[in-house]
């Protein structure tokens, strides 16, 4: 193929190594384990123990006991996995099977989304980013936008009166969402002038945070009163994320109280675990969103990036111990600062999750089109005005 | 008579909702910062811990048979348990005890004594009919087996869980 021979193999081979790293080694190992912290926390939260039982399976492995690390239970989405594997995987009569199959498929969509986000600063002189693209947040909300097809489809295709419905709040709850979480982001683009998350990031971490401007060209008046409105988008945008990723104040399309568990009702086995996985995959790609967007990616302050700069202040300080290590020990940390950002923001999606009761759908709509949409809107003038007049 | 429920009046804070969600999670960080701590005791880790020290005196835990000070087992098979059994969980088949035994005098004794702890619905009324005290219930609540034969529990076995039991059966106390 001629078209493959003009692209230097190492480039190939630096994109297969990153996506296989984001993916198999990073976020499904880290799906899996949201959904243990899930259960971990609920059950703290509301005064119970939570799954503390299952170890490693070494019993198979002849030994006398289970491994139990830490605090018990870390084996659970193992056991998770081969309980899902093993269970018969059904098929209702009269859906629509074409659909029915499709459906989960793309429910795992999400996870082609964080190809566009940046994960680390550089390594060895590589990117962190699998598809550093200069128009890559447009990437990321044309690839999480398909995912309602996902939910539509499985609706639909289930042939049942519950999916069905659970299918179509889901739509109109998308679509609601979708615009203010495109809205919002915008006054972070404006200010950062550019769609490319590397460079937003790039940014953030030379001039400060989003919502932290301390240091380089966040030290100005503008940046300042730029917080306001990056404040109000930060709240719109994380709002939105929940909304998109049906976590609870807005679950919607699976409440089980009403209708018994939403579009996923009539799957089962793997099928079903490709939703409730996908639902996290979402959570991961939403939360990595905000952090990318709002709280710096993979930037702190006092550590350096890739190539062993950090910011002035903290470099005059710790010049000397930046160069002592090498920069792809640096590029490394940088991975595990925004992994660890990525993290915190889930554990705070679980913690909302256990604490909001559910709203009803008249609300949900009100909220997303009377007062989200139009909040953000105004908030792009606010930050065009500031942007315009407060000179930096 | 129609009347009016005036729906409450909110203030901008409580329309904006946020504050709300914010003291919202305080609570529910409470309760999960106590867990961590360990303040919070609810739940019994059970194989670990048990309750045994602060079960009652009178428990009805497993029924068991009896033997009395001089080794004597005290049933006499008289049957009165398995007739009162609402699910018939108890088989006995009675023998008489052979001449020239040290008990000869009692007569008949249990040849098998079989309790089912699958059907036992733990009752006591076995043990409140039995007129010789030979039947008592235990605090033994863990009773599990793999296969159903292993669930019946038969003479040695609920001599083995009963043991001894001492001093005069009740009918033949005089302070009683």
């Amino acid at each position: 193929m001629p078209f493959l021979t003009a692209i230097p193999w190492e480039m190939i081979a630096w994109a297969i190594g990153k996506a296989v790293f984001v993916i198999f080694l990073v976020v499904l190992p880290m799906v899996s384990y949201t959904v243990y912290a899930e259960r971990r926390v609920s059950a703290a939260i509301q005064d119970r123990v939570g799954p503390n039982r299952t170890g490693f399976p070494t019993t198979l492995l002849g030994f006398k006991k289970d491994m139990q690390l830490f605090l018990g239970g870390l084996g659970q989405p193992i056991a998770d996995a081969v309980k899902f594997i093993l269970k018969e995987d059904f098929t209702p009569g009269g859906v629509k099977q074409f659909y029915f199959w499709l459906a989960p498929c793309l429910a795992m969509l999400p996870l082609v989304s964080l190809a566009f986000v940046p994960f680390g600063s550089s390594f060895l002189g590589e990117k962190m980013v699998i598809a550093d693209v200069n128009v890559s947040v447009l990437g990321v909300f044309a690839v999480t936008g398909v995912g309602v097809y996902a939910i539509v489809l499985a609706g639909w295709a289930s042939n049942s009166k519950y999916p069905f419905l659970g299918g179509i709040r889901s739509t109109s709850q998308m679509i609601a969402y979708e615009l203010s979480m495109g809205m919002s982001i915008i006054p972070v683009l404006m200010a950062q002038q550019t769609m490319q998350m590397s460079h937003i990031v790039q940014n953030q971490a030379e001039n400060g945070w989003t919502l932290l401007p301390l240091w380089g060209h966040g030290l100005s008046l503008q940046s300042w009163l730029l917080l306001i409105p990056f404040g109000i988008s930060f709240i719109i945008f994380t709002i939105s994320v929940f909304a998109e990723t049906n976590r609870l104040p807005f679950d919607l399309p699976e409440s089980e109280t009403e209708l018994v568990a939403g579009y996923h009702t009539e799957y089962s086995s793997m099928k079903f675990a490709l939703f409730f996985l996908g639902e996290y995959t979402a959570m991961i790609v939403g939360s990595s969103l905000i952090v990318v967007f709002f709280l710096g990616g993979w930037s702190l302050p006092f550590i350096p990036d890739g190539q062993g700069h950090a910011t002035p202040f903290f470099q005059s300080i710790f010049g000397g111990l930046y160069e002592m290590l090498p920069n792809w020990f640096w590029g490394l940390v940088n991975i595990t600062v925004f992994f660890g950002k990525v993290a915190a923001v889930l554990v705070f999606f679980i913690w909302v999750r256990w604490t909001l009761p559910r709203f009803r759908f008249d609300q949900l709509m009100r909220i997303g089109w009377l007062y989200l949409f139009e909040i953000a809107l105004v908030n792009i003038f606010i930050t065009a005005a500031i942007l315009a007049f407060a000179g930096k | 008579m129609a009347y009016v429920v005036p729906r409450p009046e909110l203030t901008l804070k409580e329309k904006a909702y946020l504050p709300s969600i914010i003291s919202g999670l305080k609570i529910t960080f409470g309760h999960f910062k106590k867990m961590l701590q360990g303040k919070t005791k609810v739940t019994m880790q059970y194989p670990e811990e048990k309750w045994d020290a602060e079960l009652p005196e009178y428990y009805r835990g497993a029924p068991t048979l009896v033997k009395d000070d001089h080794d004597r087992e005290r049933c006499v098979a008289c049957q009165l348990c398995e007739f009162i059994c609402p699910p018939r969980a108890i088989t006995i088949t009675p023998e008489e005890i052979p001449a020239g035994e040290r008990f000869e005098k009692v007569e008949k004794r249990p040849a098998e004594f079989k309790i089912d702890m699958i059907r036992c619905i733990y009752c006591g009324m076995c043990e409140e009919v039995c007129p010789e005290q030979a039947i008592y219930l235990r605090k033994d609540y863990a009773i599990t087996g793999i296969t159903r034969a292993e669930m019946v529990h038969d003479k040695k076995k609920l001599y083995e869980l009963g043991g001894v039991f001492k001093g005069l059966i009740h009918k033949w106390n005089p302070e009683k």
